[in-house]
């Protein structure tokens, strides 16, 4: 296949638009920082608590 | 035999959206009473498992809330109070609040049990069942009696701090809860006393829809008479000073007041609105006291302690 009819080759697909675009995108940054706050916070827990994190009483 | 699928737009929802659906008000009051029932626990947690843990409460709470939204699209769409929130005003899918409130469900419960408390999990659990299931699926549009056992889900978060404090259960968070418990109906009520059309073209059978306005007026009254004794018991129970008696005493004393204009009040919503606002202030005062009067006994036994008395 040439490189002509790549070009050519109508896009398929769900095409964003730039709403969606940047909608998208804060909701990715948003996930990202969740994930790092929790991250962070098992962290800072495991040091408080030492590593037997689950070796306690119910 | 056809098979139809529907096409589904990309999302356009943004992440106030998603904040939206937590609720944010209502969490607020929740991580609140449930710092009181934290801080009212006879034992020391360390600060970095008490902020975990009313992170969790908040984020259970937040769960609640978006699952809340998903199940009752339908009536929020035909509400004026509830007509602009993200999904009725389709900037949100009812899947998108769905996965979100169970996502947001499992990691506060499965992050409670593992870092704090297994039983306040469970807990965290029963609550997030409790109002999604019992009180927004079953109960909501089916009695009028829906948010006097939907309000039990309200009235847990003090409960769960305790138990994430000391992983049991005392008398001291059941007061707590009983407070909140009772405190519900008269709470919505009042609010339904002047939402009432709202309710009634949503379907929702809401006591003033149900037995009108004078028997909603009757009740919320009697509630009132039932719930300022219980505010007080905090005091007269031994674990909380005179000065959340006196407030508590007070501040009772304005909501029996309000519920009496209220119980009079033949035309307009003047004193339901009045009592609506009260209302709020009188938790927020009395779990407020409560954690002064505990803050202020904590320094009083550490001057104690510095001053060798």
């Amino acid at each position: 296949m040439s490189e002509r009819n790549i070009e050519a080759k109508p896009q398929e697909g769900i095409r964003l638009t730039e709403q969606q675009q940047r909608a998208r995108r804060a909701r990715s940054i948003a996930i990202a920082i969740a994930l790092g706050v929790l991250v962070v916070l098992f962290y800072i827990v495991t040091l408080v608590k030492g590593p037997g994190v689950l070796e306690r009483p119910l | 035999m056809s098979l139809t699928v529907a096409r589904i737009e990309p999302s356009i929802a943004g992440v106030g959206d998603y904040i939206e659906l937590m609720k944010p008000r209502v969490m607020s009051l929740v991580v609140f009473t449930a710092l009181v029932g934290l801080v009212l626990a006879p034992v020391h947690m360390h600060p970095v498992l008490a902020f975990t843990a009313l992170l969790c409460i908040a984020v259970g709470a937040g769960a609640a809330g978006a699952l809340n939204m998903w199940y009752d699209a339908d009536i929020d769409a035909r509400m004026a109070r509830t007509a602009a929130r993200p999904i009725p005003a389709g900037r949100l899918a009812r899947g998108e609040a769905l996965a979100f409130g169970l996502t947001l469900a499992g990691f506060a419960v499965v992050v409670l049990g593992l870092l704090v408390s297994v039983f306040a999990a469970l807990l965290l659990a029963v609550t997030i069942g409790f109002y999604v299931g019992i009180y927004t699926v079953w109960l909501k549009r089916l009695t009028p009696q829906n948010i006097v056992i939907g309000g039990a889900a309200g009235a847990l978060p003090p409960v769960i701090g305790w138990a994430a404090a000391t992983g049991g259960l005392a008398v001291e968070p059941l007061v707590l809860f009983l407070i909140i418990f009772l405190w519900t109906p008269p709470h919505f009520w009042a609010l339904s006393l002047y939402r009432a059309e709202d309710y009634a073209r949503a379907g929702v059978p809401m006591l003033p829809v149900v037995a009108g306005a004078a028997e909603t007026r009757r009740q919320i009254l009697r509630y009132t008479l039932i719930l300022t004794p219980v505010g007080v018991a905090p005091w007269l129970l031994g674990y909380a000073g005179a000065l959340y008696g006196i407030a508590a005493v007070l501040a009772g004393g304005a909501m029996i007041a309000l519920a009496i204009r209220v119980r009079g009040e033949a035309r307009g919503h003047t004193a339901s609105k009045q009592m609506f606002g009260f209302s709020i202030l009188y938790l927020f005062l009395l779990f407020a006291m409560l954690l002064i009067d505990r803050m202020a006994g904590g320094l009083l036994l550490w001057g104690h302690v510095a001053t060798g008395a």
